[in-house]
């Protein structure tokens, strides 16, 4: 098991390499300047060589693709253009609320998709089914930033259950402004999370050992629960941590809804202003941050799967 | 009383063409304690007969006619809401399916796959369920069980698994024990050894056994009297030698001279001695 982690974790530097490089060659390829971005329209020439001069944007390509490389293995990643302060003090200000919403759309995820499929499943009744396609289909057919808008009206502003934006300053706060953006992006990955799992449990109901469980007179909620649910489950934990990529994609955007001061909101900003060296940490830090969920899916996978765990 | 009666069972199933029967006016009459095979080509609906019996046909198939009697109660109606009595299940009547491969939860221990009923029935702890399961495992020949019974299926051999299923069955001493094949994915060998076990289980528990095959060597070894299905149908019934003897009827008759016997010619130069094995009783 530690060979194996050890394996992943090496195969990991090229993917980051790769990650690295190509949101260096895109950011560049971009057209505008962030120099000019920062001083305005009506800036001197001369004061944005200047600006560029101190950045560092003068040197050739190849030398700033080396420092921003080099500065990436010992965790530096250079100082955002527009904030004037360094991007790691960035990201330590505006990780936390990301994590917490991503956090809190998985739970949310789980939270919606398991009992539905679930009843989808273990009933098989015609009406279980018309709710789940009608729930999948209206779901997966909504953009985010609609059903966040949506659930803003609706549960923020006419109702006032829920604040319409922001993340607060406690814990609880957090938490509480986190439940609306949460289910948005929840809502973006419960579409596959629930086909997915239905059809395993389905498998699962129908397959022989259930039979024989069954036969053995084993209650039918003792199967669901220990035979259905726990192998079904085994899919549903790769299905889940590859979702993960998406709930990533989706967090980005709703942030930008709710006003949540995450890095999503950063990220806009940052793109929007050409701030290098904040984009570029970003895009690698997500795509280190989505290659180890998928190498812990891995490992939980094997960890709750005997055959895998012990070697069929 | 017989212990178990299937009586005049008809059975439809709603397929792609159409509705189709596939049981048709079968009955069956097993004494306690009788051992009774039931054989026919594969789709003559040996399965059927048995899943019908637990409850337990797929989708679409429907019980339109007949009934399923055990100790003289009608359990087509006598469980909840007038429905199948699953109460039945395991305590009563149970099975042992043909490939135990795929019959057991391939993420569970098999110590828990045999006794998770029982103790769900009976509210055992978790340590007395372990050691009944260990109990259960050493009956049916399952050496060091102690050990056996925290491994996955997967961990143990395909005779293993088999014992596994049928102290599974047995674990909740039922009166019938209805086999579906239980011996065809099996290698020869230990066909040999499983094939004893049930002969075994059989006797020392007085079980009625309904015993599905197309091996008429098998139903030779281990039954007294024989059914032979075809199409849905019971088309002859009788005592083991008087059926393998002198059977009145045709298919019966081909069944018998479709298994091979080693002085049939073929290995006739093989010498008289050469008839042992399995194919002994099928004479």
């Amino acid at each position: 098991m530690g060979k194996y982690i050890l394996r992943r974790v090496l195969l990991m530097i090229p993917i980051v390499l790769g990650v690295a490089t190509l949101s260096f060659v895109l950011m560049k390829l971009a057209p505008g300047d962030p120099a000019a971005a920062y001083l305005g329209d009506k800036a001197t020439p001369e004061a944005v060589a200047q600006l560029r001069h101190a950045w560092g944007l003068d040197q050739p390509m190849i030398i700033q693709y080396f420092q921003f490389l080099g500065g990436l293995f010992v965790g530096d990643f250079g100082r955002s253009f527009i904030f004037q302060t360094t991007v790691l003090e960035l990201l330590k200000l505006r990780m936390p609320a990301t994590l917490m919403l991503m956090l809190v759309s998985l739970i949310f995820a789980v939270v919606i998709s398991v009992p539905l499929s679930l009843w989808v499943a273990a009933t098989k009744s015609a009406a279980s089914a018309i709710v789940s396609r009608v729930f999948t289909a209206t779901v997966q057919g909504m953009p985010a930033f609609f059903v966040g808008t949506l659930l803003i009206l609706v549960l923020g502003v006419n109702t006032g259950l829920f604040p319409v934006g922001g993340y607060g300053s406690s814990l609880g706060e957090h938490l509480y402004s986190l439940v609306l953006p949460g289910i948005v992006v929840a809502l973006t990955i419960c579409p596959v999370l629930i086909r997915s799992l239905t059809a395993a449990l389905n498998d699962s109901l129908s397959a022989e050992y259930t039979n024989f469980a069954a036969s053995k007179g084993l209650s039918r909620s003792k199967i669901v629960r220990n035979y259905a649910f726990r192998n079904a489950g085994i899919t549903g934990i790769s299905i889940l941590g590859i979702q993960v990529g998406h709930l990533v994609g989706g967090a980005l955007v709703v942030e930008n809804v709710f006003a949540i001061p995450g890095v999503g909101s950063l990220l806009m900003e940052a793109v929007l202003a050409r701030d290098y060296n904040v984009v570029q940490a970003l895009t690698v830090i997500f795509g280190v941050l989505v290659v180890l969920v998928y190498l812990l899916t891995d490992i939980v996978y094997s960890l709750v799967d005997p055959r895998v765990r012990l070697g069929a | 009383m017989p212990i178990l009666e299937v009586d005049s069972l008809t059975v439809d199933i709603d397929g792609e063409v159409g509705r189709r029967r596939i049981l048709d006016d079968v009955s069956i009459t097993l004494e306690a304690g009788e051992p009774m095979g039931l054989v026919g080509e594969s789709g003559s609906g040996k399965s059927m007969t048995l899943r019908s019996i637990l409850g337990m046909l797929p989708p679409g198939a429907e019980i339109v006619e007949g009934e399923i009697r055990f100790r003289g109660t009608n359990i087509l109606t006598s469980g909840s809401r007038r429905g199948y009595d699953q109460r039945i299940r395991g305590t009563g009547i149970s099975m042992v399916f043909q490939e135990p491969a795929i019959a057991l939860n391939p993420v569970m221990k098999v110590g828990r796959q045999i006794t998770d009923a029982v103790a769900e029935h009976k509210g055992l702890s978790k340590r007395s369920a372990h050691e009944l399961a260990v109990e259960l495992m050493d009956r049916v020949g399952i050496a060091d069980p102690e050990r056996r019974a925290h491994s996955y299926p997967f961990q143990l051999s395909g005779g293993m698994r088999q014992r596994v299923m049928i102290a599974a069955a047995l674990v909740q001493e039922p009166e019938v024990l209805l086999c579906d094949e239980p011996t065809t994915a099996l290698d020869v060998t230990i066909q040999a050894q499983v094939l004893d076990l049930f002969r075994t289980m059989q006797q020392e528990r007085g079980l009625g056994l309904l015993y599905v095959t197309h091996d008429l060597a098998v139903v030779a070894q281990l039954c007294q009297s024989i059914s032979v299905m075809k199409d849905g149908r019971i088309i002859e019934h009788g005592v083991l030698q008087s059926v393998f003897d002198d059977p009145t009827e045709d298919h019966t008759r081909k069944l018998l001279t479709a298994t091979p016997r080693i002085d049939d010619g073929v290995f006739a130069g093989t010498g008289g001695d050469a008839s042992a094995g399995t194919s002994e009783g099928a004479r």
